[in-house]
Protein backbone atom coordinates (compact mmCIF):
# COMPACT_ATOMS: atom_id res chain seq x y z
CA UNK A 1 0.00 0.00 0.00
CA UNK A 2 1.14 3.16 -0.64
CA UNK A 3 1.97 5.62 1.86
CA UNK A 4 0.39 9.09 1.52
CA UNK A 5 3.03 11.52 2.28
CA UNK A 6 1.77 15.08 4.26
CA UNK A 7 3.29 18.57 2.37
CA UNK A 8 4.35 21.27 3.81
CA UNK A 9 2.48 23.27 1.67
CA UNK A 10 -0.72 20.83 1.63
CA UNK A 11 -1.47 21.57 5.17
CA UNK A 12 -3.25 24.30 7.08
CA UNK A 13 -3.63 25.43 10.58
CA UNK A 14 -6.90 24.24 11.89
CA UNK A 15 -6.32 20.92 9.60
CA UNK A 16 -7.16 17.55 11.92
CA UNK A 17 -5.61 14.28 11.67
CA UNK A 18 -6.62 11.42 10.66
CA UNK A 19 -8.26 10.06 14.20
CA UNK A 20 -7.35 6.35 15.13
CA UNK A 21 -9.54 4.58 17.81
CA UNK A 22 -8.49 1.56 20.35
CA UNK A 23 -11.66 -0.03 21.25
CA UNK A 24 -12.75 -2.03 23.62
CA UNK A 25 -9.13 -1.93 25.96
CA UNK A 26 -8.50 -5.48 27.76
CA UNK A 27 -6.55 -6.56 30.53
CA UNK A 28 -4.65 -8.52 28.38
CA UNK A 29 -3.64 -5.64 26.18
CA UNK A 30 -2.46 -4.31 29.42
CA UNK A 31 -0.38 -7.21 29.86
CA UNK A 32 0.83 -7.07 26.44
CA UNK A 33 2.10 -3.30 26.74
CA UNK A 34 4.01 -4.47 29.98
CA UNK A 35 5.98 -7.08 28.28
CA UNK A 36 6.94 -5.02 25.04
CA UNK A 37 7.71 -2.33 27.25
CA UNK A 38 9.53 -3.79 30.21
CA UNK A 39 6.55 -1.74 32.65
CA UNK A 40 6.02 -4.24 35.29
CA UNK A 41 4.62 -2.03 38.26
CA UNK A 42 2.07 -4.94 39.81
CA UNK A 43 -0.30 -2.12 39.76
CA UNK A 44 -1.05 -2.44 35.69
CA UNK A 45 -1.34 -6.63 36.00
CA UNK A 46 -1.71 -7.95 39.67
CA UNK A 47 -5.80 -6.90 40.31
CA UNK A 48 -5.20 -7.54 44.01
CA UNK A 49 -2.15 -5.42 44.43
CA UNK A 50 -3.99 -2.93 42.99
CA UNK A 51 -7.51 -3.44 44.80
CA UNK A 52 -4.96 -3.38 47.89
CA UNK A 53 -3.98 -0.37 46.92
CA UNK A 54 -6.89 1.06 46.74
CA UNK A 55 -7.94 1.43 43.13
CA UNK A 56 -11.04 -0.72 41.23
CA UNK A 57 -9.19 -2.70 39.53
CA UNK A 58 -5.87 -2.66 37.02
CA UNK A 59 -5.26 0.23 34.86
CA UNK A 60 -3.30 1.09 31.88
CA UNK A 61 0.11 2.55 31.92
CA UNK A 62 0.09 6.16 30.79
CA UNK A 63 2.88 5.13 28.28
CA UNK A 64 0.80 2.57 26.49
CA UNK A 65 -2.10 5.62 26.14
CA UNK A 66 0.89 7.62 24.69
CA UNK A 67 1.99 4.85 22.17
CA UNK A 68 -1.10 5.11 20.84
CA UNK A 69 -1.31 9.01 20.72
CA UNK A 70 1.97 8.60 18.63
CA UNK A 71 0.79 5.96 16.67
CA UNK A 72 -1.89 8.25 15.59
CA UNK A 73 0.96 11.30 15.12
CA UNK A 74 3.59 9.14 13.56
CA UNK A 75 0.66 7.84 10.89
CA UNK A 76 -0.07 11.57 9.96
CA UNK A 77 2.90 13.32 10.09
CA UNK A 78 5.27 11.00 8.19
CA UNK A 79 8.14 8.12 9.83
CA UNK A 80 10.71 9.86 11.26
CA UNK A 81 9.30 13.50 10.95
CA UNK A 82 8.64 13.93 14.91
CA UNK A 83 10.71 16.31 16.70
CA UNK A 84 9.05 16.98 19.86
CA UNK A 85 6.23 15.06 21.57
CA UNK A 86 5.17 16.63 25.15
CA UNK A 87 2.38 14.89 26.77
CA UNK A 88 0.47 15.17 29.96
CA UNK A 89 -1.47 12.54 31.69
CA UNK A 90 -5.04 13.62 32.67
CA UNK A 91 -7.41 10.70 33.25
CA UNK A 92 -6.86 7.07 33.52
CA UNK A 93 -7.45 4.55 31.38
CA UNK A 94 -9.21 1.61 32.44
CA UNK A 95 -10.12 -2.07 31.02
CA UNK A 96 -13.48 -1.89 28.72
CA UNK A 97 -13.17 1.87 27.52
CA UNK A 98 -12.59 3.00 23.97
CA UNK A 99 -9.45 5.68 23.49
CA UNK A 100 -9.76 7.79 20.75
CA UNK A 101 -6.69 9.48 19.26
CA UNK A 102 -6.81 13.21 17.85
CA UNK A 103 -4.25 16.07 16.85
CA UNK A 104 -4.78 19.46 14.91
CA UNK A 105 -2.57 21.61 13.61
CA UNK A 106 -2.09 25.00 15.34
CA UNK A 107 0.49 27.09 13.67
CA UNK A 108 2.66 26.12 11.04
CA UNK A 109 6.35 28.11 10.04
CA UNK A 110 9.71 27.97 8.34
CA UNK A 111 13.28 27.97 10.11
CA UNK A 112 16.63 27.47 8.70
CA UNK A 113 15.00 26.40 5.41
CA UNK A 114 13.10 23.51 7.17
CA UNK A 115 9.70 22.88 7.01
CA UNK A 116 7.37 22.72 10.25
CA UNK A 117 4.11 21.81 12.05
CA UNK A 118 2.82 22.26 15.76
CA UNK A 119 -0.33 20.56 16.50
CA UNK A 120 -2.13 19.89 19.36
CA UNK A 121 -2.87 16.23 20.54
CA UNK A 122 -5.08 14.39 22.99
CA UNK A 123 -6.64 10.62 23.44
CA UNK A 124 -9.47 10.50 25.33
CA UNK A 125 -12.61 7.66 26.86
CA UNK A 126 -15.87 7.02 25.23
CA UNK A 127 -16.89 9.88 27.51
CA UNK A 128 -14.64 12.41 26.09
CA UNK A 129 -12.33 12.71 29.04
CA UNK A 130 -8.89 13.82 28.15
CA UNK A 131 -6.68 10.79 29.11
CA UNK A 132 -3.83 12.44 27.74
CA UNK A 133 -3.15 15.99 26.34
CA UNK A 134 -0.58 16.82 24.35
CA UNK A 135 1.57 18.82 21.99
CA UNK A 136 3.86 17.97 18.94
CA UNK A 137 6.44 19.60 16.51
CA UNK A 138 7.27 17.68 13.59
CA UNK A 139 8.95 18.56 10.30
CA UNK A 140 7.58 17.80 7.21
CA UNK A 141 9.03 17.84 3.59
CA UNK A 142 8.49 20.40 1.11
CA UNK A 143 7.48 20.41 -2.57
CA UNK A 144 9.96 22.63 -3.19
CA UNK A 145 12.88 21.71 -1.08
CA UNK A 146 15.61 20.07 -3.44
CA UNK B 1 16.57 14.15 53.39
CA UNK B 2 14.50 16.15 52.07
CA UNK B 3 12.87 15.83 48.54
CA UNK B 4 14.91 19.18 47.45
CA UNK B 5 18.50 17.22 48.19
CA UNK B 6 17.55 14.96 45.05
CA UNK B 7 18.32 17.83 42.48
CA UNK B 8 21.02 17.16 40.69
CA UNK B 9 21.68 13.50 41.93
CA UNK B 10 22.95 11.43 38.70
CA UNK B 11 21.43 8.12 37.63
CA UNK B 12 24.72 5.95 36.29
CA UNK B 13 24.78 5.87 32.31
CA UNK B 14 23.37 2.50 30.78
CA UNK B 15 23.05 0.40 27.51
CA UNK B 16 19.63 0.17 25.80
CA UNK B 17 20.40 -2.40 22.77
CA UNK B 18 17.75 -1.52 20.39
CA UNK B 19 16.45 -4.84 18.81
CA UNK B 20 14.19 -5.93 15.60
CA UNK B 21 11.81 -8.26 17.40
CA UNK B 22 11.59 -6.22 20.04
CA UNK B 23 10.67 -3.09 18.19
CA UNK B 24 7.72 -5.22 16.43
CA UNK B 25 6.48 -6.43 20.11
CA UNK B 26 5.79 -2.52 21.62
CA UNK B 27 4.66 -1.55 17.99
CA UNK B 28 2.20 -4.21 18.02
CA UNK B 29 1.50 -3.68 21.65
CA UNK B 30 0.44 -0.41 20.65
CA UNK B 31 -2.02 -1.22 17.88
CA UNK B 32 0.65 0.25 15.28
CA UNK B 33 1.13 -2.24 12.01
CA UNK B 34 3.04 0.43 10.25
CA UNK B 35 5.46 -1.90 8.02
CA UNK B 36 8.83 0.37 8.97
CA UNK B 37 8.02 -1.67 12.29
CA UNK B 38 6.92 -5.02 11.17
CA UNK B 39 8.89 -5.40 7.63
CA UNK B 40 12.72 -5.83 7.75
CA UNK B 41 12.67 -5.62 3.66
CA UNK B 42 10.86 -2.63 3.97
CA UNK B 43 12.57 -0.89 6.42
CA UNK B 44 15.84 -1.53 4.81
CA UNK B 45 14.60 0.42 1.56
CA UNK B 46 13.62 3.06 3.86
CA UNK B 47 15.60 6.30 4.19
CA UNK B 48 15.94 4.78 7.34
CA UNK B 49 18.04 1.51 6.64
CA UNK B 50 16.96 -0.01 8.87
CA UNK B 51 13.94 -1.21 11.35
CA UNK B 52 13.00 1.38 13.12
CA UNK B 53 12.49 2.47 16.50
CA UNK B 54 8.98 4.28 17.88
CA UNK B 55 8.52 7.39 19.41
CA UNK B 56 7.65 6.33 22.35
CA UNK B 57 9.99 2.71 22.81
CA UNK B 58 13.06 4.09 24.90
CA UNK B 59 10.62 5.26 27.77
CA UNK B 60 9.66 2.69 30.50
CA UNK B 61 12.45 0.78 30.21
CA UNK B 62 14.10 3.26 32.16
CA UNK B 63 11.81 3.01 34.93
CA UNK B 64 12.07 -0.90 35.78
CA UNK B 65 14.62 -2.36 34.41
CA UNK B 66 17.96 -0.55 34.54
CA UNK B 67 17.79 -0.89 38.07
CA UNK B 68 19.33 2.36 40.02
CA UNK B 69 17.18 4.98 38.30
CA UNK B 70 13.85 5.94 40.20
CA UNK B 71 13.74 2.19 42.35
CA UNK B 72 16.63 4.23 44.75
CA UNK B 73 15.01 7.03 45.97
CA UNK B 74 13.74 6.26 48.85
CA UNK B 75 11.08 9.07 49.61
CA UNK B 76 8.79 7.32 47.36
CA UNK B 77 5.85 4.87 47.56
CA UNK B 78 5.21 3.13 43.96
CA UNK B 79 1.71 2.44 44.83
CA UNK B 80 1.02 6.26 44.71
CA UNK B 81 3.11 7.04 41.75
CA UNK B 82 1.67 8.32 39.07
CA UNK B 83 3.31 9.43 35.48
CA UNK B 84 2.59 12.90 35.12
CA UNK B 85 4.51 14.21 32.53
CA UNK B 86 7.06 13.26 29.25
CA UNK B 87 8.65 15.09 26.47
CA UNK B 88 10.41 14.08 24.10
CA UNK B 89 13.00 15.59 21.93
CA UNK B 90 14.18 13.78 18.71
CA UNK B 91 17.60 14.43 16.41
CA UNK B 92 18.61 11.29 14.65
CA UNK B 93 16.16 8.29 14.22
CA UNK B 94 16.69 5.02 16.18
CA UNK B 95 17.11 2.10 14.22
CA UNK B 96 17.56 -1.64 15.21
CA UNK B 97 21.02 -2.53 15.85
CA UNK B 98 21.40 0.93 17.56
CA UNK B 99 22.77 0.50 21.03
CA UNK B 100 22.04 3.86 22.90
CA UNK B 101 23.53 5.05 26.02
CA UNK B 102 21.65 7.08 28.57
CA UNK B 103 22.49 9.34 31.11
CA UNK B 104 20.45 11.20 33.18
CA UNK B 105 19.87 13.33 36.55
CA UNK B 106 17.08 14.74 38.71
CA UNK B 107 16.43 18.20 36.83
CA UNK B 108 13.46 18.76 39.48
CA UNK B 109 12.08 17.48 42.11
CA UNK B 110 9.84 20.00 44.80
CA UNK B 111 6.65 19.42 46.83
CA UNK B 112 3.21 20.63 46.45
CA UNK B 113 -0.22 20.90 48.32
CA UNK B 114 -2.60 18.34 46.42
CA UNK B 115 -5.93 19.39 45.53
CA UNK B 116 -7.24 16.61 46.61
CA UNK B 117 -5.55 16.92 49.70
CA UNK B 118 -2.46 15.77 51.05
CA UNK B 119 1.19 16.24 49.66
CA UNK B 120 2.60 15.58 46.03
CA UNK B 121 6.04 15.03 45.50
CA UNK B 122 7.37 15.51 41.87
CA UNK B 123 10.39 14.56 40.50
CA UNK B 124 11.53 15.61 36.95
CA UNK B 125 14.19 13.05 35.17
CA UNK B 126 15.96 14.34 32.21
CA UNK B 127 17.68 11.69 30.47
CA UNK B 128 19.67 12.19 27.30
CA UNK B 129 20.61 9.40 24.61
CA UNK B 130 23.69 8.71 22.70
CA UNK B 131 24.21 6.00 19.74
CA UNK B 132 26.94 3.93 19.06
CA UNK B 133 28.24 6.36 16.56
CA UNK B 134 28.46 9.09 19.42
CA UNK B 135 25.56 11.21 18.03
CA UNK B 136 23.40 12.71 20.41
CA UNK B 137 19.72 11.06 19.52
CA UNK B 138 16.80 12.24 21.93
CA UNK B 139 16.21 13.99 25.15
CA UNK B 140 13.63 13.00 26.98
CA UNK B 141 12.45 14.33 30.57
CA UNK B 142 9.51 12.69 32.91
CA UNK B 143 7.86 13.95 35.34
CA UNK B 144 6.62 11.37 38.17
CA UNK B 145 4.10 12.41 40.87
CA UNK B 146 3.94 10.32 44.41
CA UNK B 147 0.58 11.55 45.62
CA UNK B 148 -0.70 11.63 49.36
CA UNK B 149 -2.92 8.18 48.68
CA UNK B 150 -4.47 6.77 46.35
CA UNK B 151 -6.39 9.23 43.18
CA UNK B 152 -10.03 9.10 42.92
CA UNK B 153 -11.28 10.26 39.33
Amino acid sequence: MEKKVLYFEDVREGDEAPPVVMANITRTQIVKYAGASGDFNPIHHDELYAIRAGNDRVFAMGMMTAGFLSHMVTDWVGDGNLRKYRIRFATRVWPGDTITCKGKITRKYTRDGKSYIEADVFAENQNSEKAIIGTTVAELPSRTAP
Amino acid sequence: MSIQDLIGKEIPPFDIPIGRGKIREFARAIGDENPIYHDAACARKSPFGATLAPPTFTTTKLFWQTGGTTADIPDLDYRFVLHGEEEYEYFKPVVAGDVLTGTGKIAESYEKAGKRGGKMIFVVFEFTFHNQKGEKVLLSRSTMIQTGGVVKN
